[in-house]
């Protein structure tokens, strides 16, 4: 038990070293919206990806790029879970370069499901000067890599907030308080959990019914945000599933031959002395 | 303690191959008969956990490498390659990055263990030494590691390390151009990185054999620090301590899984999920959790040339350690000041930790240099002083008199 006290002690104490990012400058923390994925056995709501993947097709991908996830990953197990021949129907909406071909020129082709999501933009500087001269992130991963609260603790039982982040800044566009109004940069919009300073490039992206769901979903802004961060956190860790499922197995596994051991040591060693 | 073998072959393979190899005498010897202390708590175990850690990693890392690209260009979409298409990749990447962090946990407790009880004093200087070399190439080998992924805090942390270097008078700057492979942290940088993070765990593999030659001469020390005097004191290894170690492992694993399925991001800075990028430098550059409290003593000299000293020093005086020390008593628990002592200074070193993640400002700085200040002083002040001012309690006359004296309180008479 002793050993056990002093463990615990010390693991409190890693605990205070780990995770130490602090918040940007003036970053609000993000607004704590339950996402069906989060805890130890939460799963994708698969509703929810498919009508987040339509918000990011038909809003985001016109000025952020996804280098890391292709058509094929939308009817992954985990994922969206689209059939293989709405895959297949939607790659082919696009329209991919290829080549070169045997004469020794480009030509195009309809995408198929192994394409990887095409970029709005042939470059950054292409990317810059469409975009009054700020950079779009790529948004594979940005769940991962924007915490939306911060805090040791926090953290460790809330996680790092990243689809709530993604939400916050979707319908966190506000008037700028008065005194600030008089210094807003130009063509910039005021929105204060936006990670880089109050001031975002990128203008407020969604309004009502901007997107017609599938399902009868009503397109609100809020319903809109919050589909879109779902689909950016599988987009980000497209394995999560398996890897809980996998998780639960393993503790299982490992905590009855850890029972296990424990009998056969108490055995071996009772007659020790 | 390892004496002469009662190895005697039975089969006629086992005679022939004993008179050319006699590898079978060196298991019995030194893995199944090998007389131990029968009192070793659950704080000796964390040596089996180690070697076990030691070939996770190595496992898990040469798989990584069939999927790795170490490009400046590829090598962050190689290692989203792993995550996403590699089957079980994101375990495997998961398993090692975690594996480091828990590497490290247990190579901590450890040392403290070995702290506490006095295990670097005579006979186990050497061992103990090589313990000291084996936690610096440790070092060197995770620093690597970590540039390998090519994110933001891979970059920048791998340009203030070696930037570290360019402080060395006279050579500094070469230094730096050397391990740089140019004039800045690029491609060839991380090609000699990855050159290295997958060779220096060969040597931590040869000098964890030194570690266990140099434990194996003369034997485990236990937690009365009394030398074995008999067999009474002792117990085979087999079955009594591979089953006590494998259920301590078992139950590492667990701690180890639950941070590599349910939270395996936690222990690295969400930030290296963004690509290096060499003109946008992140607004906190903090190392892993594992250097910080040398990354406090580091900041804590204000001159760039002494806190590379410092931080160097701070690890290399546990070279000599076993000198510093000037009690003949080995274990902290009959020693009742040396007891206190021993908890402020893991207090501090936890403190250091908790300011190397904090920005280099006000309060902050002036806590770090008085803890560096501290840590030393506990090295070259207190451990020295405390050896010749202190009264120990009475030892036990033997290993087995103090199982006994435990376990039947009433049957051995007070001293």
């Amino acid at each position: 038990m002793k050993l056990l006290n002093t463990l615990g002690i010390a693991i409190a104490g890693l605990m205070l070293l780990a995770a130490p990012v602090s918040a940007a400058e003036g970053q609000m923390p993000s607004k704590d919206i339950g996402f069906s994925f989060e805890g130890a056995f939460g799963k994708f709501d698969r509703g929810q990806l498919q009508r987040g993947y339509k918000v990011y097709k038909e809003v985001c991908a016109a000025c952020h790029s996804m280098h890391y996830v292709s058509f094929r990953n939308l009817s992954d197990k985990g994922g969206p879970e689209f059939t293989e021949e709405q895959v297949k129907a939607v790659a082919a909406t696009f329209t991919m370069q290829d080549g070169p071909n045997d004469a020794g020129d480009m030509f195009e082709r309809p995408g198929l499901p192994s394409d990887k999501f095409p970029s709005p933009f042939a470059n950054e500087q292409a990317a810059r000067s469409a975009n009054g001269g700020a950079y779009p992130p790529d948004l594979s991963l940005i769940t991962k890599f924007r915490p939306g609260w911060f805090g040791t603790f926090n953290q460790l039982i809330n996680g790092i907030g990243g689809p709530n982040y993604v939400y916050s800044v979707l319908t966190g566009y506000e008037d700028p308080p008065a005194e600030l109004a008089a210094e807003a940069p130009e063509g910039k919009s005021y929105n204060p959990y936006f990670a880089n300073g109050h001031w975002i490039g990128m203008p407020m992206p969604l309004s009502d019914d901007q997107v017609t769901f599938d399902d009868g979903t009503k397109a609100t802004v809020d319903q809109m945000a919050k589909d879109v961060s779902a689909f950016l956190a599988w987009t980000a860790e497209p394995k999560m599933e398996e890897r809980k499922r996998t998780g639960f197995m393993v503790m299982i596994y490992l905590g009855v031959l850890a029972l296990l051991l424990y009998l056969v040591k108490k055995k071996i060693w009772a007659n020790a002395h | 303690m390892s004496g002469p073998s009662n190895y005697k072959p039975t089969t006629a393979f086992g005679k022939w191959m004993h008179e050319r190899l006699p590898i079978m005498e060196l298991v019995q010897g030194q893995a199944l008969d090998f007389p131990t202390p029968k009192n070793l708590n659950y704080w000796w175990t964390f040596g089996g956990i180690l070697a076990v850690m030691l070939v996770v990693q190595l496992v898990t890392g040469i798989v990584l490498v069939m999927h790795y690209t170490p490009h400046a260009s590829m090598a962050f979409a190689s290692v989203e390659h792993i995550m996403r298409d590699v089957n079980s990749g994101w375990m495997l990447r998961y398993m090692h990055a975690n594996g480091a962090s828990m590497f490290f946990i247990a190579v901590y407790i450890h040392i403290f263990r070995g702290m506490y009880y006095g295990s670097y004093k005579a006979p186990r200087e050497v061992l103990w030494m090589i313990g000291v070399l084996i936690y610096l190439v440790m070092m060197a080998t995770a620093f690597m590691g970590y540039v390998l992924p090519w994110g933001q805090m891979s970059f920048w942390g791998a340009k203030v390390i070696t930037n570290l270097f360019s402080a060395i008078p006279f050579v500094g700057e070469s230094i730096t151009t050397l391990l740089w492979g140019g004039y800045s942290v690029d491609n060839p940088t991380l090609n000699r990185f990855f050159s290295l993070h997958y060779l220096l765990p060969f040597v931590l593999a040869a000098l964890v054999g030194l570690h266990i030659w140099a434990l194996h001469v003369p034997g485990n020390n236990n937690p009365t620090g009394v030398s074995v005097k008999s067999s009474q004191d002792t117990l085979p290894f087999h079955p009594y301590y591979t089953m006590k170690d494998a259920f301590a492992i078992v139950v590492f694993l667990m701690f180890y899984a639950a941070w590599t399925f349910f939270s395996p991001n936690y222990l690295g800075h969400a930030i290296n999920y963004q690509e290096a990028n060499p003109l946008v430098t992140p607004a906190h550059i903090v190392p892993e959790w594992y250097y910080l409290p040398f990354y406090a003593i580091l900041r804590a000299i204000p001159d760039k040339l002494g806190g590379v000293i410092a931080m160097f020093g701070s690890i290399l005086i546990l070279f000599v350690l076993p000198w510093l020390d000037t009690s003949k008593v080995r274990s902290g628990s009959y020693r009742p000041v040396f007891k206190y002592f021993f908890w402020i200074f893991v207090i501090v070193c936890v403190a250091l930790g908790y300011l190397g993640s904090k920005p280099p400002e006000g309060a902050y700085v002036t806590w770090s240099r008085i803890l560096t200040a501290y840590y030393f002083a506990h090295f070259i002040i207190i451990l020295p002083l405390l050896g010749l001012l202190e009264s120990p309690r009475p030892l036990p006359a033997s290993i087995s008199d103090d199982v006994l004296a435990k376990k039947h309180p009433a049957a051995v008479p007070a001293e």
